[in-house]
């Protein structure tokens, strides 16, 4: 595998460290006039997501990380796994529930997401940006309420909690934001 | 794909330049102190162990040399020194291959200056006034900060940067996050120093202030005199504003024995580093030898100066071709 210098570290390069896939957030150049060269690395770790400062050597290098992240399509859950296939080559991926993690309570059938691949085996699974889902509970508005502010909880069809405005009801199928997990708006179906 | 022709700067930013320069002349005139011009290609290089240098082939038949251009004019500035020049200045290009990033570009603007009977002191006033008369009316700088290098390393770490006891560094690195220090520092005194300056204390110097430190430990410093009172320290200084090294200056080695023998150890540092070698300024040498006046000099990084006057983020905001737009 191909190694990288740190003069070559930029974001979203992924990088081998301490045993663990990781990618590059930030890399700054330190170095005193007259003192020696150093780059302060952010780094995140793709396994547990943790992100960490490292500093080194300017002129080091790490092993590059095969990870690759590709757009597949979420089949179904079989109780243990989840299963996930790419389009064109209809090849199949089973993700444990650590590897699906926070996107599980946005995959629905037949949706499209990202696995991010280590070594050929899939290491997390990222949903689209934004995603619609059905409400399947959520009290309905009161009448004469107003006020605009708040809102009320929604449960969508994957198990997502979402914050709806009073208008919105049961039933409805609405767009959120799978990053801040906001409601963005109701869709007409 | 079109290609990057346009600057990366701002056209303003081009008028403050032309200002700030025309400003520093001004101030200098005032002050009698004479502009001067070296050359910027030279058959030897600084030999500081921690630089890298551009080189370039020169051709006139049949001679064939390898030249090298200035990580700094300090050499030729002070063979004009020796000479007979009194107090000078010199606005110019300096070279350090392979730093870039958002502080550095390998190629950077330098005021570099020398003041003849002057004391570090003395002229740590000039560069205050100097300072202030730039960002008068541009940047509302709070009163300037004047501390020794070892009671603000003390201050920030509990560490003594003049004495080098190994387990208590270590044992700040682990206890700060970074017990990667442990590694790329080893036993070096000098590595650990710049470690832990430049990520510990560095970014918090000079908030909004101007910010000096003198003082800098013997190890720290190749071309300072070791003060005359405390032999571990260096009669050296280094200005930061809002975390930034804007320049760095000595009351300057005028003992042509000494600075031959710290060029031989700057030599023998490169080569166990593994680091290009070069021949030692002779040059110099012999222009010591023939008596450099008292003086203290300073370098100042005009292209962070604009940075700093107009909160830039990266070097590139405030020149309009960095090296990859070059």
């Amino acid at each position: 595998m191909a190694s990288y210098s740190t003069n070559e570290f930029k974001a979203g390069l992924k990088v081998m460290l301490d045993a663990d896939p990781c990618a590059i957030i930030e890399n700054e150049f330190v170095k005193p006039g007259k003192g020696q060269a150093f780059n302060r690395v952010k780094i995140r770790n793709l396994k547990t997501g943790r992100v960490i400062e490292r500093t080194f050597k300017s002129g080091d290098s790490l092993e590059a990380a095969d990870v690759v992240d590709v757009a597949m399509q979420y089949l179904y859950n079989d109780g243990d796994f989840r299963h996930f296939m790419v389009p064109d080559s209809f090849e199949q991926y089973q993700c444990n529930e650590k590897a699906v993690s926070d996107a599980s309570k946005w995959l629905k059938d037949q949706d499209m997401c990202t696995v991010t691949l280590w070594n050929d085996s899939p290491l997390l699974v990222t949903p689209g940006n934004f995603v619609e889902l059905a409400i399947v509970e959520t009290d309905p508005g009161v009448r004469g309420d107003t006020s605009g502010g708040g809102g009320k909880p929604a449960v969508l069809e994957t198990g997502a909690v979402v914050r709806v405005p009073l208008f919105v009801q049961l039933g409805e199928v609405i767009k959120v934001d799978t990053r801040t997990g906001e409601y963005i708006s109701r869709v007409k179906e | 794909m079109q290609a990057d022709w346009q600057p990366s700067c701002s056209i303003e930013l081009l008028h403050l330049r032309a200002q700030i320069l025309a400003e520093i002349r001004r101030f200098f005139l005032a002050r009698a102190v004479l502009e001067v011009e070296t050359p910027i290609l030279s058959y030897s290089s600084g030999t500081d162990p921690q630089l890298d240098f551009f080189s370039a082939d020169y051709h006139a038949h049949p001679l064939q040399q390898t030249l090298y251009l200035q990580t700094s004019p300090e050499f030729a500035m002070k063979r004009l020194l020796a000479a007979g020049s009194g107090s000078i200045y010199q606005i110019c290009k300096a070279f350090r291959n392979g730093e870039s990033g958002r502080t550095h570009n390998p190629e950077f603007s330098i005021l570099e200056w020398y003041r003849v009977d002057f004391t570090l002191r003395q002229l740590m006033d000039e560069i205050a006034e100097l300072i202030a008369a730039l960002f008068k009316d541009r940047y509302q700088l709070k009163a300037t900060q004047r501390i020794s290098y070892q009671s603000l390393f003390y201050k920030n770490t509990g560490l003594d940067p003049l004495q080098f006891n190994y387990d208590a560094y270590c044992a700040y690195a682990l206890k700060s996050g970074s017990p990667e220090a442990i590694e790329l520092c080893k036993t070096d005194h000098n590595a650990w120093l710049d470690f832990i300056f430049s990520h510990f204390i560095q970014p918090y110097l000079g908030e909004n202030a101007l910010c000096m430190v003198y003082g800098y430990p013997a190890c720290q410093s190749s071309l300072a005199r070791i003060n005359k009172d405390n032999p571990l320290i260096t009669d050296r200084v280094e200005l930061f504003i809002n975390g930034i090294e804007l320049g760095n200056g000595y009351y300057e080695l005028t003992d042509a024995q000494e600075q031959n023998q710290r060029f031989d150890e700057e030599i023998r540092l490169r080569k166990q580093n593994n680091k290009a070698t070069l021949v030692k300024n002779k040059q110099l040498i012999a222009a010591l030898q023939s008596g450099l006046p008292e003086c203290s000099g300073i370098a100042i990084g005009l292209d962070r100066l604009l940075m700093v006057l107009t909160k830039s983020n990266s070097i590139d905001d405030v020149i309009p071709f960095p090296i990859l737009r070059s």
